[in-house]
């Protein structure tokens, strides 16, 4: 049994049997990942807590409240005969959400929210305490990543196994089909979706979700007026904010399906302890 | 179908009340744990001093935030929290168009004085068009006209202890059960010198509207709006906060809110 590297080698060395074990993730990667996980849940549920204060969304560098700028917003509606429904509005088309958007809870004590109890921290309206869990954890989900950042710019991480290769992209269609077959490679290095899937969430989505979040600060618009620039205002940048914590949402949905699919104590084992069985066998049936 | 309206700064007021009532779910198992002034949330809430010393570390001491051309002005600006204040000696003021008004300037001063609305309007000031950004979520831009505050803070003399202004309001709010308070805030002598900080009694090229805080209201545009106090009866010099309202600094800091709002 040798130490890799993180998922450097290849051929994982020879065990006696068919498996072989490597050292699949370093601490800095072990760590940065346990630290988003929990600030990330903290961060998601709260910042929906925010989001309920005004849970309208717009385009631009203000809020139309006389004008028309607005993207997305969740409102409680009374119909002419009294009763009141959820309704999400998204680019102008309307949607009855009645239950989860809007309107939520029992329908003889319904809530006018945007998003529902069981998805805020906390369960009721709170904006002031939604504020306080959302930038406690922020700075930890900052530090994380300069720290994940750096460290795997310097340990190669990020070249070796975030950032896509040419071979990779060529093997992009090999890839999907494998997916869709439910066939997976456990060689311990990340194929070209993966890349891709890791390289977008922590390349892009990460930094983009933390500079909207400064660019929606008036104390932070004067320092870097820029960012305003950047993104198009504030209003956008909240927009694109929200839109980075849902394709979060969707990555976390596939990342732990993934996880289930490819053996779930056998990935657990490996974002913990760090150490991940190889599958050589399936490996040498993929070269034939 | 007709719009069900939701007064939000209401809700925000009674949220603890309502808490009560709303069956829990999912979420519901840290509640306790968040509420009021559990000594969790007070460690959480710390991170708001670490906020406010890299923002004093990062952004420049007279650093202006961005302004805007008129042609970005493209609605009336959105009042909230107080926009009609019915205490009786606003109302007396209100009645007179506020000639009787004076601003008293008090405190950690070496010379309190006050200022009748025409002399605060005689004096040189500064007109900018910015971003108001509701603590809320929304912004909405619009021109404001007023005299940069430490023109006044230069002529009363602040004395060596002064740290922080406090700004004390007509308005009353209403606390659901635990009664009612009168609105105050308060920043910092850093804030209160900024170029753009300025006791405002225009808008949009009009008198300060009642519901955006006539006669006078502060613009603190580093910060959001709850920070920018409305009808402003008198500021204060002070040491600390500990002795105005519940000792956070301010009406919406007592009940939870960060006393640094420039996030």
């Amino acid at each position: 049994m040798t130490i890799l590297d993180d998922i450097e080698s290849r051929s994982a060395p020879e065990t006696g049997d068919d498996d072989a074990v490597i050292y699949r993730h370093r601490i800095a990667t072990r760590v940065t990942h346990w630290t988003w996980a929990i600030a990330l849940f903290f961060l998601l549920l709260s910042g929906l807590q925010i989001f309920n204060a005004h849970p309208e969304l717009y385009i631009g560098k203000q809020s139309g409240f006389e004008f028309e700028n607005s993207v997305l917003a969740m409102r409680a509606l009374q119909a002419a005969d009294g009763t009141v429904g959820g309704y999400t509005t998204v680019l102008g088309h309307s949607f009855n959400t009645t239950g989860v958007l809007g309107v939520s809870g029992p329908a003889d004590n319904p809530s006018y929210r945007g998003f529902p109890a069981w998805a805020t921290l906390p369960s009721y309206q709170d904006l002031s305490t939604g504020r306080v869990i959302h930038f406690f954890f922020a700075w930890f989900f900052v530090a994380a990543f300069l720290v994940w950042f750096v460290s795997s710019l310097i340990s190669g991480h990020l070249k070796r196994d975030i950032l896509p290769s040419i071979a990779d992209i060529k093997a992009l269609p090999a890839s999907i089909a494998d997916h869709l077959r439910f066939r997976f490679h456990h060689d311990g290095r990340y194929n070209g979706l993966q890349k891709l899937a890791y390289a977008g969430v922590l390349l892009v989505i990460f930094p983009l979700i933390i500079a909207t979040g400064l660019t929606m600060s008036p104390g932070m618009n004067a320092a870097w007026p820029w960012l305003l620039d950047i993104f198009g205002g504030r209003q956008t940048a909240r927009t694109i904010h929200f839109l980075c914590m849902a394709a979060l949402v969707v990555f976390f949905l596939i990342h732990i399906f993934m996880v289930l699919a490819a053996g779930p104590l056998n990935e657990m084992r490996s974002i913990i302890t760090g150490w991940y069985r190889t599958d050589k066998k399936n490996n040498e049936e993929r070269q034939v | 179908m007709t719009r069900f309206i939701i007064n939000r700064r209401k809700f925000l007021t009674i949220a603890g009340v309502a808490a009560s009532a709303i069956p829990l779910s999912g979420c519901d198992a840290f509640d306790s744990l968040l509420s009021g002034q559990s000594p969790l949330r007070d460690f959480l809430a710390s991170a708001n001093g670490l906020t406010y010393r890299a923002h004093r570390a990062l952004i420049g001491t007279d650093t202006l935030v961005p302004e805007f051309a008129s042609s970005e002005i493209r609605q009336g600006q959105r009042p909230n929290g107080s926009t009609d204040p019915t205490d009786t000696d606003y109302l007396a003021l209100k009645d007179t168009a506020f000639s009787n008004y004076r601003l008293t300037v008090g405190g950690l001063v070496e010379k309190p004085v006050s200022f009748s609305l025409d002399e605060l309007r005689n004096m040189p000031a500064r007109t900018q068009i910015t971003r108001h950004d509701c603590v809320e979520g929304w912004s909405c831009i619009s021109k404001w006209t007023g005299v940069p505050l430490h023109q006044i803070l230069d002529e009363v003399q602040v004395k060596s202890g002064a740290r922080f202004v406090v700004f004390h309001c007509y308005d009353t709010m209403d606390l659901g059960l635990q009664g009612a308070a009168s609105y105050y805030e308060s920043i910092d002598l850093i804030d209160a010198r900024h170029p753009q900080t300025i006791l405002a009694y225009g808008n949009n090229d009009k008198p300060l509207a009642i519901a955006n805080g006539a006669p006078l209201r502060v613009r603190v545009e580093r910060q959001l709006g709850y920070k920018m106090a409305k009808y402003i009866k008198g500021i204060e010099l002070v040491s600390s906060l500990a002795p105005f309202g519940g000792g956070k600094g301010g009406f919406w800091e007592d009940l939870g809110y960060d006393w640094y709002g420039g996030i």
